[in-house]
């Protein structure tokens, strides 16, 4: 396939990790951010590929395993409303909420439609209009834009019956926290569909500022490699600076239409990470004037009370301080058929990758 | 709207997000939104930095032979 065999090339794969090798002195971390990074990196082997002294951490860039159980109970909770349709990802029905999940719901009676884009859901809303459609919109700065645009469909069309519960957030805050907590990292494998968005300026803190290296990268082996091939470049030169990998769809000022929707749309608000509690400015909730689609403050609902997460350490593994493995619960009681945590449910969960793909290092 | 494929199965997307696009142009899909094309010439760049690889990877093997003849 175009754009993809050619970046899986063994030949040229050999021969940058030569290259690694080759310049490679220090002992190092690089955090890869981007849960698809994860991913990636477990599915065609990496960090077995790579010499002793670079070492890679999850970090966390996956929106499903970043959000809070209080945010699925309350999703589950306009699940139960008689006259409510929830629309979303699929991922996200199957993550357990304190006493339940959505899934668990459709079995109860519950109407919940797993769609593809929220343009469906619009199409959802128009076809039920004596329904509430509860779009649960999750995801970063790639996904954001879509929600937005879809806001402004339904305002545009006057869907009345649309409403979008948003647990939407920005990257930068999270990467500057964990510089901030002091978790080791020397550079960044810097997330490539979320700067597809935003460009590259909204790194240059992390260089400016904290001295750390960050690459934007593809995900496909050959980008993964050349964006470590760089980072290493970049600390053993000791000159850190924002660079783009993944040039074939990130441009340095980003895309600017789908950040013009955000704006019009979104304000910043605090919001809650696992693993890093509350970030300032790190959350995305709808305008003032949008506020008739905001579903927090058109449905009111009662959540049950916050439980624990029993023996899950999400939160650890998404600071890159602890790795699946080091949890007593990974592959014995929690697996991706039955999960225990967030990170084991979702595809780009750091734990769900080691699951699926730890044979290949 | 543009259909798009994407490994033989075809999809709608919404053009939404981005300028320029035509008939035949390779993008880059989420959630239903065509997020941005595909540069075709950025693309070989990655190309070019591996034939200069080449260049540096062949320059070490000499060197590694030497140090073994010595
Ligand atoms: S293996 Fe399961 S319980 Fe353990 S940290 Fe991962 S998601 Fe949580």
């Amino acid at each position: 396939m175009k754009y993809i065999d050619e970046y899986r090339n063994k030949d040229l794969a050999k021969r940058i990790l030569k290259e690694i090798k080759a310049i490679s002195v220090k002992n190092i971390s690089l955090m890869e951010v981007c849960g698809g990074h994860t991913t990636a990196i477990h599915k065609f082997g990496i960090p077995s590929l790579l010499p002793d002294t670079i070492k890679l951490l999850s970090g966390p860039g996956c929106p499903v395993c970043v959000s809070s159980k209080r945010f699925i109970d309350q999703s589950i909770a306009y699940s139960r409303l008689k006259d409510v349709i929830i629309t979303t990802y699929g991922d996200l029905i199957r993550v357990p909420g304190s006493t339940s999940s959505l899934r668990q719901e459709i079995g109860t009676g519950a109407d919940i439609r797993i769609v593809f884009s929220i343009l469906d859901a619009l199409t959802i809303a128009k076809d039920n209009p004596d329904k509430k459609v509860v779009f649960i919109g999750i995801g970063f700065e790639t996904t954001a834009p879509s929600s937005a645009a879809g806001i402004i469909n339904a305002a545009k069309e006057k869907i009345e019956n649309f409403y979008l519960y948003s647990s939407h957030k920005i990257m930068p805050p999270p990467m500057k926290a964990l510089i901030d907590e002091g978790v080791k990292i020397n550079g960044y494998i810097a997330p490539g569909h979320v700067s597809t968005i935003t460009g590259s300026g909204i790194y240059s803190d992390i260089s400016e500022k904290y001295g750390l290296s960050c690459v934007i990268s593809g995900f496909e082996p050959l980008d993964l490699l050349q964006s470590i091939y760089m980072l290493v470049k970049q600390i053993e030169d000791g000159t850190p600076k924002v660079e783009i990998q993944y040039s074939r769809a990130v441009k340095p000022q980003g895309n600017r239409k789908a950040l013009a929707m955000m704006d019009e749309v979104f304000d910043l608000r605090d919001d809650w990470w696992r693993g890093l509690g509350i970030l300032k400015d790190s959350g995305l909730t709808l305008k003032d004037k949008y506020s008739s689609f905001d579903a927090e403050k058109m449905i009111q609902v009662d959540v049950e009370e916050t439980a624990d997460d029993k023996g899950c350490i999400c939160g650890e593994i998404l600071k890159g301080l602890k790795s699946p493995k080091d949890c007593k619960l990974f592959d014995t009681v929690c697996t991706p058929t039955n999960p225990v945590g967030a990170c084991m449910v979702s595809h780009e969960g750091a734990c769900h990758a080691h699951y699926r793909y730890s044979r290949n290092g | 709207m543009a259909i798009v494929s994407m490994g033989g199965t075809e999809y709608n997307a919404s053009l939404q997000m981005i300028e320029d696009v035509k008939v035949g142009d390779y993008i880059l899909l989420h959630t239903g939104f065509a997020i941005q094309k595909i540069d075709e010439e950025e693309a070989k760049e990655i190309f070019k930095l591996f034939d200069e690889l080449e260049v540096i990877n062949q320059q070490i093997d000499e060197e590694e032979k030497g140090k073994k003849v010595v």
